[in-house]
């Protein structure tokens, strides 16, 4: 199942720095991902995954190091430089209007106007061509919703999880970037999103996905990237390690695998 | 078989609609006064057409407050800037036309509006508290302005443009609701500008995260609400012939309980700008039946007060249940 095959990095990222005042967040961290490879992004709590995701994604800037994607080098300062250059975040609270039906959370900020070009400069919306594009979205993704008028609040957990990745995927990203996707889910609703984590790197999307589920990361992950205290101490192929070897890793009981 | 149940959904979704008990308040009081008060002039066109009149400045406060309270703030200034724009207005006629007149006026509520949005913004503290204060310093200039005193207006135009009326046989009052009313609604329903001032009031945090400018959105809400109150002078002043610091000075808790009764939620994030409209057109149709029942102003002020706790009690109750 190791979808290295293509083996053009997405995101590369070398030697990333970053410090707070007097604490060293993030001492060096190296690794890269492929197009449409799904990486585990492991660690202890305070091991600095929760860091490097914000300069990922644009919340904080990296102090030193090198942020390439698709091969460039890039400066991300803000989550619209993130976005421009083609990195969706989704976060662990969703970033939804709990009061907003399925069709105005994917849209928000991005939002479909009207073809006429008077109404297009007020700003109108164009509410047909959004449930128009809504719809395939979530249909390319295998998602199926009750209704698309629902309000997001009265939505399951896993539901709203695949519509945040929709809104992701649906605003062109090529790298996405999520936070414990399945921490507040249940089996089944979890196996829905993995499957969906499945579908969207088959479509070339690269996946950095953030974990403390070792038995989600086997199933889902085609190679594990291990923090432990600023430093990324390991890139492993999921396939090639058991879960236990992955729980010494993270501890630091092994310090180099692989 | 399939479009009929579909338009009945329709019909059901509008009756069950969290909205839809305006139209039932409405309903029930009209009908209680047109019972009670059989033997009077209640429940007649001409009635009804003075109360949209009456209501008129209310009605647009109602509309520009709805903009405060769905970014999650609430403006308490309104009352002391319809005060104060009424009076600079009425000053500025008596040395030039109605253009700079009213651009005068309307810039009051700019000014206003802008204040309050930065101090709240920048300092980071509840709305409630700084439109409190806003609205004490405005209320003092419009006291100091002219010692009290009224403001005549004798401009023939602008008491028929801002007060009586008639274009086509339609009172102007009505056409100014109406128009107001129609823009808010535009905005708020159909624009992303609208979408995006109830992503801020529904969840801040999100609509950041989504590359909203939040503050920038939230200062133009609040801009909103003040210049609405200024026109508000303006139709004050325009039908009583006249500016007074006393205009829209009780009017705040008669907004405030027609906003809330009219189905926006008072924590930010649910709007709507047929409820604000309906919601001060019952609360000036509560005025007009306790006035024709023989109540005083005080017995009325009592009704408004108990009618807003009931609003909120409402807002409240779905706030957990949502």
């Amino acid at each position: 199942m190791v979808r290295t095959a293509l083996d053009q990095p997405a995101l590369e990222l070398q030697s990333i720095k970053k410090s707070f005042g007097g604490v060293h967040a993030l001492k060096n961290v190296t690794f890269k991902i492929n197009k449409g490879e799904v990486v585990g992004l492991l660690g202890d709590n305070g091991a600095g995954k929760s860091t490097l995701v914000k300069c990922i994604s644009g919340i904080h800037a990296p102090d030193e190091g090198e942020v390439k994607v698709n091969g460039e080098a890039v400066t991300i300062t803000s989550p619209e430089e993130a976005r421009a250059v083609g990195i969706e975040t989704v976060f662990q609270d969703l970033a939804m209007i709990p009061e907003f039906n399925i069709v105005q959370n994917l849209f928000l900020n991005r939002e479909i106007k009207h073809k006429n070009p008077i109404l297009r400069w007020l700003g109108w919306l164009d509410t047909k061509a959004m449930m128009k594009r809504a719809k395939k979205s979530l249909n390319r993704l295998n998602t199926r919703i009750p209704s698309y008028d629902e309000q997001i609040h009265n939505l399951s957990g896993g539901q709203r999880q695949a519509i945040a990745i929709a809104r992701a995927v649906n605003w062109g990203a090529d790298i996405v970037i999520m936070d414990e996707p399945t921490a507040a889910l249940g089996v089944e609703q979890s196996a829905q999103v993995n499957e969906l984590i499945k579908v969207i790197s088959s479509q070339g999307v690269a996946v950095l996905l953030i974990s403390h589920n070792m038995q989600h990361v086997k199933e889902t992950c085609d190679r594990a990237v291990v923090l432990y205290q600023g430093h990324s101490v390991a890139d492993v192929a999921v396939a090639d390690v058991t879960k236990e070897d992955l729980v010494a890793l993270i501890t630091g009981a092994t310090t180099a695998a692989a | 078989m399939n479009a009929q149940s579909l338009s009945f959904n329709y019909v059901k979704q509008l009756a069950f609609k969290r909205e839809a008990y305006i139209y039932y308040i409405f309903l029930f009081v009209m009908l209680f006064f047109a019972v009670v008060l059989h033997d009077t002039a209640f429940l007649t066109v001409s009635n009804f057409m003075n109360i949209v009149k009456q209501t008129a400045p209310l009605t647009i406060m109602a509309v520009g407050l709805t903009f405060a309270l769905a970014v999650g703030h609430i403006d308490l200034s309104i009352g002391s800037t319809v005060a104060l724009s009424a009076l600079v207005g009425a000053l500025l006629l008596q040395h030039t036309g109605i253009p700079l007149a009213v651009l005068g006026a309307l810039t009051i509520g700019l000014i206003i509006g802008l204040i309050n949005g930065l101090l709240i913004e920048r300092l980071q503290v509840s709305s409630l508290l700084i439109t409190l204060g806003t609205m004490g310093v405005v209320t003092g200039i419009a006291r100091q302005l002219t010692n009290l005193e009224s403001v005549p207006i004798i401009n023939q135009d602008f008491t028929f443009i801002f007060g009586a009326g008639n274009l086509l046989g339609i009172p102007v009052l009505l056409i100014w609701t109406i128009a107001i009313g129609a823009i808010a609604y535009i905005v708020l329903n159909k624009l992303a500008k609208g979408r995006h001032i109830l992503a801020v009031g529904g969840n801040p945090s999100a609509a950041r995260a989504m590359g909203l400018q939040v503050t920038k959105i939230r200062i133009y809400a609040l801009l909103t609400s003040s210049v609405a109150a200024s026109l508000a002078g303006l139709l004050y002043a325009g039908r009583l012939h006249g500016a007074r610091y006393t205009l829209g000075e009780a009017d705040l808790l008669t907004v405030i309980a027609a906003v809330a009764i009219g189905g926006t939620s008072l924590f930010g994030g649910r709007a709507c700008i047929i409820g604000a409209i309906l919601g001060s057109w019952l609360m000036g149709m509560i005025n007009n039946g306790l006035i024709l029942s023989g109540f005083s102003t005080n017995e009325q002020m009592i009704a408004r007060g108990v009618i807003l706790i009931i609003a909120v009690a409402i807002g409240v109750k779905e706030l957990r249940n949502g």
